[in-house]
């Protein structure tokens, strides 16, 4: 895995066998001060997020503001449709009968907070994303099947490439490998 | 998804290996490995059966049928269909409510099985969703083209035109309008947000260039990250929390069809419940009268179990009790209740010329499905195929029964008529059967019918023990 000096890195990639060898790994490799790392897994793990000290409670805001969105403007629209733009009589029944509006209202909030939950978690995770120097470790496809990645990433403070491939190695892995950038 | 790391695989059954225990959710001795490769071989490297292509063929001629049918409405108009005042809703409507009722049980699965922690569910799910899927588009055919003129069918929405007109927000149909759309949406962004992690993983196992580039694609760039899976699971579980009440709201609003008009038979507040309930009876029943053949021809018996088939019984059961309940009630009130026209009504309906529909209807959903109460039959492949069908087939008997025998002898006695079905009728139904079933092929042999990484995590090396 000889990469030329000149070569961009984007970081060094250590691949494990099992999901509790990729969560101490992790674990080892925060109190060992690396900061900027991502794990990789075939499955979720709820234990990995914390490992990497990651943490993000943006997404339960982004749905409720996505259904309360839809909610007012549901009810909005009708209000308006039936007061305003186009009032009908219809049944005797007072042109602001909300109890009717309450369907449309509903429904209005729970496609508001889905799209909101599917679109809000892609842009967060940055998806579609077609390119990433990950990709380019060939043995990362398996990443997909059976097998558990840890990176740690270049832009690091504490990266320095020989210092922390020696590190990862002692966490036994199945191989290190260099990512090109 | 965090549930399915606290499956009991202490289970002395699955544990001894001593061959399948009816409890287990996964046969032993999988890994992530196994998992991956067995799902992930039906799509890209078994070789398409014959069997395959002879579905197909059958399933896609029935479509070009729908197709014919839609064609020839389309030029000469609705009156092809057998419905007529009185009976101005007939087989479209029947139609409709069953396949959005059959649709309700892959929601079920997929959003309120996950938020009671069931596990069982995780093999089950993928392929429930998409019959969601093919079921609601087959059931917006029906209405779309019973307005007549289709190609007017965005009237239905509320959008600024020349004509100054606005929907009528007061009228169930313009909530249905909503309901239906909003779940066909919902159920499929929840079906492809299932499916993303799956596409990358047929992305990087794809052996040809064309696959690569397409599963590529669709798989957004997915590289399981761990930060990445963390907001997945949130939105995934988002997700659930949200489909829930919407598939409540969406049969209940289907039944806000009926209840709202005053016609006797339509015009009780039992509907909703009612038709939630039959819609997920009709929809288990749905399920397993695919996932039986399908675990068959594709040698699934690993991961959709016996133990799975039984839970799907137990479900219909219960709901199938629900309905009974419902049609008691509805029997009981009409004479309960002394209203002379719904006491005639029900009368019409036991012994009125479409009394044969109703107590076959009757037997096919309240007599025959007791049978459940006993683990033999839960047990027996063969016997939960047959008893799928039978339940399938009455709750169309039971749509038909409610829209047509309400509608044909209503208030006065000279407007009562009679409906017949025509042969349009029939073939846009079949048709729609033969969409379902093309749709479904189509399914199997380009997406993992299974998801595939939900069934990583049932391995038990999936399970993280705590360290420092």
């Amino acid at each position: 895995m000889a990469t030329s000096r000149h070569q961009p890195v984007y970081g060094l990639m250590a691949e494990f066998e099992d999901p509790n060898q990729l969560v101490a790994a992790a674990h080892r490799a925060r109190e060992a001060g690396y900061r900027r790392m991502d794990a990789y897994s075939p499955l979720p793990i709820e234990e990995l997020h914390e490992a990497i000290g990651f943490h993000d409670t943006k997404l339960p805001l982004i749905v409720l503001i996505g259904g309360l969105v839809g909610c007012l403007s549901g009810y909005l629209l009708q209000f308006w449709v039936s007061t305003m733009a186009y009032p009908l009589n219809v049944g005797g029944k007072p042109l602001h009968s909300w109890p009717a509006f309450i369907p449309v209202t509903f429904e209005c909030t729970i496609l508001g907070a889905a799209l909101a939950a599917v679109l809000g978690m892609l842009a967060l995770n940055g998806l579609p994303q077609p390119y990433h120097p990950v990709f380019n470790v060939a043995r990362f496809a398996l990443a997909s099947r059976n097998r558990f990645f840890l990176c740690i990433e270049a832009r690091d403070k504490k990266f320095e490439l020989a210092e922390t491939r020696r590190f990862l190695e002692a966490l036994e892995p199945r191989e290190v490998t260099v990512v090109a950038d | 998804m965090p549930d399915q790391h606290a499956h009991d695989y202490e289970d002395p059954l699955a544990a001894g290996n001593i061959g399948m225990g009816s409890s287990d959710v996964i046969a032993p001795g999988h890994t992530f490995g196994s998992v991956t490769d067995k799902i992930s071989s039906i799509v890209l490297t078994q070789r398409t059966s014959i069997g395959w292509y002879l579905g197909f063929l059958t399933a896609g001629s029935l479509a070009i049928l729908l197709l014919i049918s839609l064609a020839y409405l389309s030029v000469k108009g609705i009156g092809i269909w057998g419905n007529n005042i009185p009976v101005g809703w007939a087989f479209d409507i029947t139609n409709f409510v069953w396949w959005i009722g059959i649709g309700h049980a892959g929601t079920l699965i997929s959003a309120i099985l996950l938020l009671l922690k069931q596990s069982w569910r995780t093999s089950i799910n993928r392929f429930a969703e998409a019959m969601t899927l093919f079921a609601v588009a087959c059931a917006g055919i029906f209405p779309l083209f019973h307005t007549g003129r289709p190609w007017l069918a965005y009237w239905l929405l509320p959008y600024p035109n020349t004509m100054g007109v606005w929907p009528q927000f007061r009228s169930p149909l313009v909530w249905d309008v909503f309901a239906v759309s909003t779940y066909a949406t919902v159920s499929a962004l929840f079906w492809f947000v299932g499916l993303v992690p799956d596409l990358a993983t047929l992305r990087d196992r794809s052996q040809s260039r064309a696959g690569r580039m397409i599963y590529g694609m669709l798989a957004l760039g997915w590289r399981g990250s761990a930060r990445h899976w963390y907001r997945y699971e949130t939105a995934y579980l988002l997700l659930a929390g949200i489909a829930t009440p919407l598939v409540v709201s969406v049969h209940t609003v289907v039944s806000f069809d009926f209840a709202i008009a005053i016609v006797p038979g339509w015009h009780t507040t039992i509907f909703p419940p009612y038709f939630v309930a039959g819609a997920i009876y009709s929809g288990f029943a749905m399920v397993l009268t695919l996932a039986i053949p399908i675990r068959a021809v594709y040698g699934l018996q690993d991961f959709i179990t016996l133990r799975h088939l039984q839970n799907m019984a137990k479900v219909m059961l219960v709901t199938g009790l629900i309905v009974a309940y419902g049609y008691t009630v509805e029997a009981f009130i009409a004479w309960y209740g002394g209203n002379a026209y719904e006491g005639f009504m029900i009368w019409n309906r036991m012994t009125g010329p479409y009394a044969p529909f109703y107590w076959a209807l009757i037997t096919c959903n309240v007599i025959v499905p007791q049978v459940l109460w006993f683990r033999r039959v839960r047990t027996n492949v063969a016997a939960l195929f047959m008893l799928s069908l039978i339940v399938n087939v009455g709750m169309w008997l039971e749509r038909f029964i409610i829209i047509v025998t309400s509608l044909h002898r209503d208030f006065m006695p000279s407007a009562w008529g009679l409906y017949r079905a025509t042969f349009w009728d029939y073939s846009t139904f079949i048709g729609t059967i033969g969409l379902f079933l093309t749709l479904l092929f189509l399914f199997v042999r380009f997406l993992p019918m299974i998801s595939i990484f939900e069934m990583r995590t049932l391995v038990p090396e999936a399970k993280v023990e705590h360290e420092i």
